[in-house]
């Protein structure tokens, strides 16, 4: 089914093209580490990111969002599949191209108190892209993370300090600094405020699309809160367990849902509104999530979905386009003709 | 017993911590009350004392470097803090149950899920041990757990996240308390998950009548679950009140800050977020005046020097703030 993703009539220009992106991690067992299976992280993956939109992946733990995120730009090495960017697949250059083509995509992560070397000062932080790529001498070095740091709405001064004497949302934003060092196109975003507290979320969400708009950024912004994704994202990607189960536009996603997933993950959504909870009905999703080691034949979802029919415990649905940019993998949903 | 009296009334209560650093002043001043069958939920973020207050009230404080400094937890008359360990300790879990935001360290991972709800029962209700394990079936059924008879020998490590959280209701659950005080039962679990224990623990209290406190950091859980809020800021209640009219009609610049920062209130999901600048203070010397001043766009000279106290400012509504008429929500 690994059929490319064209949303159709988009006049825009594809800035990274993913295609049947695959990512599986062994199982090995026994004194001889035999294979016994694979952990099917990402399972046939397959979206465009346009230049300038940020696209949002959303999922549940486990469903594989991060692990696309890191398999893109190869932290992961691709099991199968191919990612196009900038006329180059990823997936087929050397360490060495790639090493050159990670100067246009960065990443920032999740817990900022993990992805800071503690014993880095700022200055060394923010400024090591840039010597590792012998962009600069010491002075101008200095002189590019003052105004990367202001860029971020940090004090330059704070270049000789250490991450430990900076909060979760300053680290953040000394980690947003460095990925701008190289002046990247596209920016990985994986989680980039599930780690900070309510009104510092908002602090970074807006400084996140501020950059975008001053330097032309392109995000692709993992996450699981679903309402800062509709706040952030232009379309909206959903994942259950390795696969996109449906794609569209942000508002679109949010008023029509189709894939049965998308409804009950919107309708567990807590709505900070007491009127409205009042009266709100949920679609209660049954049990767990099922076991990416032992995905379930045919549609992943039929062992939670409220409208699972026969066929979907059989084949696996395609993932189609039902609309123009309306992608979804459900029996049940067809294009209207 | 008087037909006025709460089933919990916490008056003054203050919780200290002895750092190397300075003495940290988790939870000032707080005092709220709680009836039967009543739900309240307590909002704020990290460090802002909402979790000390609960374990201060459950006396799960380490002491030291921890010490309740002063005020009374008043239950059914009786007040908490002022029992023995031996009294306490028959409090805890019978009357007063907690459920923790972690139930893989909150769970023993030795012992099976079964025996640690018997244990409670053997020890607070006297049960037998074979009529402890039929009530312990009844219960993890009860909490939805399939298979409960089966699972019941199982270890939580063979539990997903949600079904542990399932088994700590239910060990909550197991001694009929009056109080269940839940501290971010749902933040480490995934939001289809979440829907599911918060209509699981909305469907118990219906039927057991149990008064719960809800503590969370996620606004949108309080606006589906509680009928009143405590929300926090540096240890303190800056404001309090009706589910509807705090979120109708905030009076704190805190609350309204928090609130204005969330994503999809009123439909306006394409403009900018409202930001509160600045960040949480450090609760090590606090400096005097309100605690939010600092961040706060209504700052007068006063706001500095005087910490404001909570006031009326509505039915059942009470907000600190020096320049609560002028708040205006965003």
């Amino acid at each position: 089914m690994a059929e490319a993703v064209k949303t159709s009539d988009a006049p825009q220009e594809v800035l990274l093209h993913v295609e049947g992106l695959k990512k599986y991690f062994p199982i090995r067992r026994g004194v001889f580490q035999r294979h016994v299976g694979d952990v099917k992280a990402v399972d046939d993956v397959s979206f465009d990111v346009y230049r300038g939109e940020t696209l949002g992946l959303v999922g549940e733990s486990g469903c594989g969002k991060t692990t696309t995120g890191r398999t893109i730009i190869r932290i992961y090495e691709p099991t199968a599949g191919h990612v196009i960017f900038k006329d180059q697949d990823l997936a087929a250059l050397r360490a060495n191209e790639m090493r050159e083509m990670r100067r246009s995509m960065q990443m920032i992560f999740q817990d900022p108190y993990a992805s800071l070397n503690p014993r880095m000062s700022v200055l060394k932080i923010v400024g090591e892209p840039l010597e590792v790529f012998h962009l600069a001498n010491k002075e101008e070095r200095r002189e590019r993370v003052a105004h990367l740091l202001q860029l971020v709405g940090l004090n330059p001064d704070f270049m000789v300090r250490y991450p430990h004497e900076f909060s979760g949302g300053q680290r953040q934003r000394i980690g947003l600094a460095r990925s701008l060092a190289l002046n990247p196109d596209l920016i990985i975003c994986d989680e980039p405020i599930s780690a900070l507290d309510v009104s510092i979320q908002a602090q970074v969400v807006n400084l996140l699309e501020d950059l975008q708009q001053e330097l032309g950024l392109t995000y692709i912004f993992i996450a699981h809160d679903l309402s800062m994704v509709r706040h952030i994202s232009d379309r909206v990607a959903v994942m259950y367990l390795g696969k996109i189960v449906e794609l569209t536009d942000r508002d679109t996603l949010y008023a029509k849902p189709l894939h049965p997933y998308t409804q009950a993950l919107l309708s567990a959504i807590p709505v900070p509104d007491p009127v409205i909870e009042e009266t709100r009905q949920r679609i209660l999703l049954e049990g767990d999530l099922p076991s990416p080691a032992n995905p379930p034949k045919g549609c992943n979802f039929s062992t939670r979905c409220p409208q699972v029919q026969d066929i979907c415990e059989q084949e696996e649905p395609p993932f189609i386009e039902v609309e123009p940019g309306h992608l979804c993998a459900c029996h049940f949903v067809k294009p209207a003709t | 017993m008087a037909g006025t009296q709460h089933l919990l009334e916490v008056r003054n209560l203050t919780t200290r911590f002895h750092t190397e650093d300075g003495v940290v002043h988790a939870v000032n001043d707080v005092s709220y009350t709680l009836d039967e069958g009543d739900t309240l939920g307590v909002v704020g973020e990290s460090g802002c004392g909402k979790s000390v207050h609960a374990l201060s009230i459950m006396r799960l404080i380490q002491i030291p470097p921890g010490e309740i400094a002063g005020g009374e937890v008043i239950f059914r008359g009786q007040d908490l803090l002022k029992l023995s360990d031996d009294e306490m300790r028959k409090v805890r879990g019978a009357e007063i149950a907690m459920i923790f935001q972690d139930p893989m360290t909150s769970l023993n991972p030795v012992k099976t899920v079964g025996f640690q709800i018997m244990e409670a029962l053997i020890l607070h209700k006297g049960m037998d041990k074979a009529s402890a394990r039929e009530r312990t079936v009844e219960l993890l059924t009860l909490v939805g757990i399939p298979e409960a008879a089966q699972r019941v020998d199982d270890y939580p490590h063979q539990f997903s996240g949600g079904m542990r959280q399932r088994a700590m209701i239910a060990m909550g659950l197991s001694c009929d308390p009056s109080i269940l005080i839940a501290d971010e039962p749902t933040t480490a679990l995934d939001v289809t998950i979440q829907a599911q224990i918060v209509e699981l623990v909305k469907r118990l209290q219906h039927k057991f009548g149990m008064a719960v406190i809800w503590i969370t950091h996620d606004l949108g859980v309080i606006a589906g679950m509680a009928r009143r809020v405590n929300v926090m800021y540096a240890g303190r209640i800056i404001e309090s009140g009706p589910v509807k009219e705090i979120y109708a009609n905030p009076h704190h610049p805190y609350t309204v800050g928090l609130l204005g920062s969330l994503p999809g209130r009123s439909g306006r999901t394409s403009s900018r977020l409202f930001s509160i600048p600045g960040e949480p203070p450090d609760l090590v010397g606090l400096p005097p005046g309100c605690a939010f001043a600092p961040r706060c766009h209504y700052q007068t000279p006063r706001c500095l020097k005087e910490t404001p106290p909570l006031e009326e400012v509505g039915p059942g509504h009470i907000a600190a703030c020096w320049e609560k008429d002028k708040v205006r929500r965003v």
